[in-house]
């Protein structure tokens, strides 16, 4: 056998490989990325989707935030105008995750079917505070 | 001091739009003056662009917050080193900072790229200039730092905390000085293709280039997990996030690159493989700049959104279609001199290296792009973390690691079976008495395990080459070991400096194999009481909670959370860690509060401690506390990478013309001691 074709072949189990890879990869540890409406919608139709992990992208409801610091757990709502739940947290939020108001989170976690969150990681991010002195500097 | 860098932007601008128009139309090949005057064109926009910039630095130094990048990204209590690298905070000043830079390469290509390549440095120019033209119309168009407010506010509005941070202040230019010398490489290549001067000589040009943007990219990246692990507070130092996969991709497929181009040098193979991994690089440069500056895909990195993002996206695309066009026409003309003759030979070994860079690279990006390709493809958004990189990338990566340790070793052209056997037997010996000395120690994660075996066995080959080479010096030449270990390196260090490289890499491996054995505890605790936990390496460590402090510092008002370590009872020290809320110079609270963690780091293992804020406004506070084994050598790998990577592109020392060194190798290699006729053998024989 010719070394090109050896070496086609050596190619073809890599890239096959990488293939594969990705492809179980994405199946196994892809995680759905929704909207509190998209969610509320599809577990409406599919109850399996409360089964899975769900990464929501949403508002917190301003004044929701309830913290119990002894127990390190955050409760707080969601929303993205539409619809809204609840959301509860066990662990340490990030700095950003602050009771001002239009804070935009993303959660990853499980819808449950009683209709809480129960999320197993908070990211945070408050820009809109600056945003709006900035406006009223503008202006 | 706006209107003059308006005035230099726009300057710039019309500057390098004449440069880029002359130059790709040729018109200077029969008239050496026009030539001269576009390669002048280069030095204009240059010129232009330090103007602009020493008129931003000059509003950011005199506090003028009448201009908003200014009042935006500074205030009046902010240190001075930070005012001055605010030029890079934000994304209209990184703009600029990126034209900056590309005309300081473009003019310095000019310069230091020697005579014999004259004919294609018209459109060397072009290329910079047509790219700089870019990004100074960017800034132009939507992202101008030079916008004045209509009020002056009286202070600005200071910089985010988490940028206020030593490793802030080199991490965002040393990427940015990576992605954009790409640029340089790039526009010989599209310079070798117009000119249809597709011999070596401008792999020649370049090499310099091409090694430094790598190096400059390698330190970015290893500083930027230098900032993630000590001021995000998350406890690593690489979370697969956006912005940092962005980084990585142009380096791996550099990476390989410079791999696959000593296979064109040596044998006049992967013509047409070469120039696509460069113009891949250069898309991959500027699809990092996007990711990080455009707010496309949400990341904790990128600081801005803004419309700046389709410019780009427009940009990216012509300029592939564009390059990959060219590449088609020239197509015919890049065909290799010679074919693969063996498995067996470094040749095969550099395309497997390179198919699983350039695999690896594709895999980071599709799934950093899954968000936005599973959205179009099938209407919902689905995303992919860490255990998706990891997963795919481990395995990967272990081959990688695993091909660092064969090529080496093997001969170009083709290696016999003995040779095979005597190249063999001490590194796969090493790598095996690692095997079995981690067995006894009851490694049982067969990542950690495969990785350190892995490791072990390049650091095998490593040595064996350094040790026959010097010992061929000391039998030839009676040298002492150190002398024939200096010579041996001095006489070809891009040889042995790669080699340094090599050992660079497997300490990353290493570290990164001590990650998978990192504890983390989040505990409550009251001053005075003592959370336990069980390192790695099976110490308990306690951690008596000493209370909370408070004070004010320069800009900021701190809460400091002190906790005594023991290791075994016996005492360590104390680590801090603070809560800061930044205040701007009447007292007002500017950003969120931010955490700065405490580290008490060693050669085997980091704590790590984040206090999480205290309870009801009293001294009982949460703690993240973790042990992060082996962190230290990630901070180490990138210093040897760095050295080693300096020691290629170090001036002078011994070269060798091209034809002549591929004479040398085909006469003399099958006596040859080592499986690279660079050997000092060589030039006895010489």
């Amino acid at each position: 056998m010719k070394a090109g074709t050896k070496f086609l072949i050596g190619a073809t189990v890599i890239v096959a490989s990488v293939a594969f890879l990705m492809v179980t990869s994405v199946r196994e540890t892809g995680v759905y990325f929704l909207t509190p409406s998209e969610l509320v919608q599809r577990t409406a139709r599919d109850s399996t989707f409360h089964d899975v992990g769900i990464k929501i992208g949403a508002r917190v409801v301003p004044g929701s935030i309830r913290r119990n610091d002894a127990e390190r757990r955050v409760d707080f709502e969601v929303t993205d105008g539409t619809h809204h739940f609840p959301v509860t947290y066990v662990g340490l939020v990030p700095d950003t995750f602050t009771d001002a108001n239009d804070i935009e989170v993303i959660v990853e976690g499980k819808y449950g079917r009683d209709g809480v969150f129960r999320a197993t990681e908070v990211l945070a991010k408050c820009g809109s505070r600056y945003e709006s002195a900035y406006e009223a500097i503008k202006a | 001091m706006t209107l003059l860098g308006q005035f230099a932007l726009w300057a710039g601008l019309l500057a390098a739009l004449w440069t880029a128009l002359v130059g790709f139309s040729g018109r200077w090949r029969d008239r050496p003056e026009l030539a001269a005057a576009v390669i002048r064109g280069s030095f204009a926009v240059c010129a232009a662009m330090i103007v602009a910039a020493l008129a931003l630095w000059k509003g950011l130094l005199t506090h003028d917050f009448n201009i908003e990048y200014v009042w935006a990204y500074t205030s009046r209590n902010l240190p001075d080193a930070y005012v001055i690298t605010a030029f890079w905070a934000g994304q209209k000043g990184s703009l600029l900072f990126w034209a900056l830079v590309l005309s300081l390469f473009g003019a310095l290509a000019q310069l230091v790229t020697g005579k014999r390549h004259e004919r294609l440095m018209p459109y060397v120019a072009a290329v910079t200039c047509i790219v700089a033209a870019f990004f100074i119309g960017t800034m132009l168009l939507s992202a101008n730092p030079f916008d004045r407010l209509p009020v002056t506010p009286p202070d600005g509005r200071g910089l985010n905390p988490q940028l206020q941070n030593p490793g802030m202040v080199i991490h965002p230019p040393m990427l940015y000085l990576g992605y954009i010398s790409i640029t340089i490489p790039f526009a010989f290549a599209i310079a070798a293709l117009l000119s249809k001067k597709l011999d070596t000589g401008w792999l020649h040009a370049i090499r310099k280039w091409t090694l430094l943007s790598w190096l400059f990219l390698a330190i970015g990246i290893t500083l930027g997990m230098w900032w993630a692990y000590v001021e995000l507070g998350w406890g690593g130092y690489w979370a697969w996030d956006p912005v940092e996969n962005a980084s990585l991709l142009p380096w791996l497929t550099m990476t390989a690159f410079l791999h696959s181009v000593m296979i064109q040098e040596k044998r006049g193979m992967l013509k047409r493989w070469n120039l696509s991994l460069i113009v891949v690089t250069f898309l991959l440069s500027i699809f990092g700049t996007f990711i990080t500056r455009s707010g496309v895909i949400a990341s904790v990195h990128s600081f801005t959104q803004s419309n700046v993002g389709f410019l780009f996206l427009v940009f990216l695309l012509s300029t592939g279609a564009a390059a990959f066009s060219l590449l088609y026409l020239r197509w015919p003309a890049l065909k290799p001199d010679a074919q693969l003759e063996s498995l067996a030979s470094r040749e095969a070994a550099f395309l497997f290296n390179n198919l699983v860079l350039v695999g690896i690279a594709f895999s980071v990006l599709w799934g950093t792009l899954f968000p936005i390709l599973s959205e179009w493809v099938r209407g919902v958004k689905v995303t992919v973390g860490p255990p998706f990189f990891n997963r795919v990338n481990i395995p990967l990566g272990l081959l990688l690691l695993l091909l660092t340790g064969i090529g080496p070793l093997i001969a170009w052209r083709k290696t016999s079976p003995a040779n095979l056997r005597r190249q063999f037997l001490w590194p796969a010996g090493f790598g095996l008495a690692a095997a079995a000395g981690l067995a006894v120690a009851g490694m049982r994660d067969r990542y950690a395990l495969a990785a350190l075996i892995l490791a072990a066995f390049v650091l095998g080959t490593v040595t064996q080459e350094f040790w026959r080479g010097a010992r061929a010096r000391v039998r030839m030449y009676g040298e002492a070991v150190p002398l024939a270990v200096t010579r041996l390196v001095n006489r070809n260090r891009r040889r042995y400096g790669g080699y340094l490289v090599h050992v660079g890499i497997l300490v990353y491996f290493v570290a990164f194999a001590g990650m998978a054995f990192k504890v983390t505890q989040e505990v409550t605790l009251a001053p005075g009481e003592t959370a336990e936990i069980r390192s790695p390496y099976g110490h308990t460590y306690s951690f008596t909670h000493l209370g909370v402090s408070q004070y004010e510092a320069l800009n900021r008002i701190v809460s400091a959370a002190n906790l005594e370590v023991r290791r075994d009872g016996g005492r360590l020290g104390t680590i801090k860690s603070e809560k800061r809320q930044h205040v701007d110079s009447f007292g007002e609270k500017t950003f969120e509060p931010s955490t700065e963690v405490g580290i008490r780091s060693d050669l085997r293992e980091d704590i790590y401690v984040v206090y999480a804020g205290s309870i009801g406004g009293t001294e009982r506070a949460n703690f993240a506390i973790s042990i992060n084994p082996l962190v230290w050598w990630v901070w180490f790998g990138g210093v040897v990478l760095t050295f080693g990577g300096l020691l290629t592109m170090w001036p002078g020392g011994r070269t060798m013309a091209p034809r002549r060194r591929r004479d040398v190798q085909a006469g003399f290699e099958a006596n040859l001691a080592g499986p690279d006729s660079d050997a000092p053998l060589a030039e006895v024989v010489r």
